[in-house]
């Protein structure tokens, strides 16, 4: 087993970056609470490591975890959206938007606890209280809230589409499809609120989609390094092909 | 290849068995009239030719030519809405559709370097008939008038891409073990999702679906877009009932249902598409 090479950001680090992740379009930044490594072959499918550090796994667990990850981040995003009355100037239109986004990843969210829960050894399963800090979000500011809905839809798009590969099992890759289209959908819907009349092609902007016509799509790596800086409690993803 | 032939071949699923539901599909398309019903060519063939299972699965050319028929389907769409006229008085509107154009016209040349740089042969673009015998007056080209042609124009569109998104969908699983495939057609499909979202949002519904509703001031001929052996209406998800998996509004039916968008099998995809194929 090759030595695992880890990179901790400290934890000073974390106020700025995070700053500078709510500036960029997502999926640039580094700097996080997390530990990437790299340079692994260790084979376990999602465990505690030597120091403690719960790692998401490999193959069909692997994805299920890190997809977990990701709507309970999404949930306690919009949980905190809705819980806050949504910012002062929210528009009708705009409330029942982040409504119904608030339904769709909850429902998500509870979604992936159950099915992992059913097919995912206890020891394997990513716990069900991921902590987060959203003490960058402005939740009273219209531009900060929508800005991070738009972050978070769209890193979840390119999430699932570059983690697609690493699924073995055709239900869950099927699943993944299911749920990534309506990510694409609220992403759009975000976008759109967003830029309103100053840019109609928002939606499906060519800051995110490239000359060949195809969204975005990112390894596990760069998604975690750029929603790092939400996550208060730490894991790993070392190994996501099988 | 011509495309007949590869409709024909692109046989996926049990096409001998649901005589029922294809019967009920003609019977939802009726109001179309005859030309319909004589433009779902593949019924025929398929049933004729006895080829079920003709394709297998992770026939990785047969998905990508059954994507590159749907992409030229909404490429020549997009492109004769924009030259109509019909919507140069509104900048919202053209500006959307002139984005939209411009990926469906890349997805079209990317899926046709990707099936020739696989060695095989990309199916021909068809003819397509967007009135669909006369039914439809998306450009204004027999007098419907500016208004009713805006909204066929629009609902065409709705109908196109939310095809789309269950078409793409319903193939994943058959490029697994294509990494690079399987990674482009899921970055296809979300840009259709994107497509998608934004026309609902357009004409004004939500930019995801709720049950298996169509939506208002769609014709009723679009309904098997919202259908088929798995509708838009489900809520088993994996084998659970994601309207049971906590209380409150999360786990309405209309929240359950949005929060999952479903497939479309390729001959569920193919039969849409051929009410738009001339030859």
């Amino acid at each position: 087993m090759k030595k695992k090479k880890s990179i901790e950001v400290k934890t000073q680090t974390v106020g700025r970056n995070r700053r500078n992740f709510l500036k960029v379009s997502g999926l640039a930044l580094a700097g996080s609470s997390l530990l990437l490594a790299s340079c692994s072959d260790d084979d376990d499918s999602g465990n505690m490591m030597g120091g403690g550090t719960f790692d998401l796994g490999t193959g069909d667990v692997g994805v299920l975890n890190y997809a977990y990850a990701l709507e309970q981040l999404e949930a306690a995003f919009y949980t905190n959206v809705v819980n806050g009355s949504f910012y002062a100037s929210a528009s009708a239109d705009e409330k029942a938007i982040l409504l119904d986004l608030y339904n769709h990843e909850v429902n998500h969210r509870e979604f992936f606890k159950a099915a992992i829960g059913a097919n995912v050894p206890m020891e394997q399963q990513l716990t069900a209280d991921l902590e987060f800090d959203f003490s960058s979000v402005d939740f009273g500011n219209r531009d900060s809230v929508l800005g991070t809905a738009r972050v978070l839809e769209d890193t979840g798009v390119s999430a699932y589409n570059g983690a697609g590969q690493y699924i073995q099992t055709a239900v869950y890759l099927t699943l993944a499809g299911k749920i990534v289209s309506v990510e694409a959908r609220h992403a759009a819907a975000i976008r759109s609120i967003i830029n309103g009349s100053a840019d109609y092609t928002a939606f499906a902007g060519d800051d995110i989609i490239d000359d060949n016509g195809l969204d975005l799509a990112a390894s596990p790596a760069e998604v975690i390094s750029a929603a790092g800086g939400f996550f208060v409690t730490p894991f790993t993803y070392n190994n996501p092909g099988a | 290849m011509n495309l007949i032939k590869f409709l024909d071949e692109f046989t996926t699923d049990k096409m001998q068995e649901p005589m029922t539901s294809r019967r009920a599909m003609f019977g939802q398309l009726g109001s179309l009239g005859k030309k319909a019903a004589l433009a779902a060519v593949p019924f025929g063939l398929a049933t004729a030719s006895n080829k079920a299972m003709a394709q297998s699965t992770g026939d990785v050319v047969g998905v990508l030519n059954l994507a590159l028929t749907l992409e030229y389907l909404e490429d020549e769409f997009y492109a004769m809405a924009l030259d109509s006229g019909v919507l140069s008085n509104n900048a919202k509107a053209e500006a959307i559709y002139m984005q939209i154009s411009k990926h469906e016209s890349q997805h079209v040349d990317f899926l046709t370097a990707a099936i020739e740089g696989a060695g095989a042969d990309p199916v021909a673009k068809p003819s397509f008939d967007f009135t669909v015998g006369g039914t439809f007056d998306p450009f204004n080209e027999n007098g419907a008038g500016q208004a009713t042609a805006y909204a066929q124009l629009l609902a065409l569109a709705q109908a196109f891409e939310d095809t789309g998104v269950r078409a793409y969908k319903g193939q994943a699983a058959n490029l697994m073990g294509s990494a690079g495939v399987l990674t482009a057609a899921l970055q296809i499909h979300s840009v259709e999702a994107r497509h998608a979202s934004e026309i609902r949002r357009l004409r004004g519904l939500e930019g995801w679906i709720t049950g298996n509703e169509r939506g208002a001031g769609m014709p009723a001929a679009t309904q098997a877009v919202y259908d088929g052996a798995t509708t838009e209406a489900n809520i088993i998800q994996g084998g659970l009932d994601v309207t049971t998996l906590g209380s409150g509004s999360p786990f309405t039916m209309d929240a359950a249902t949005q929060a999952y968008d479903e497939i479309l099998t390729g001959d569920e995809a193919v039969t849409i598409a051929s009410l738009f194929i001339e030859s």
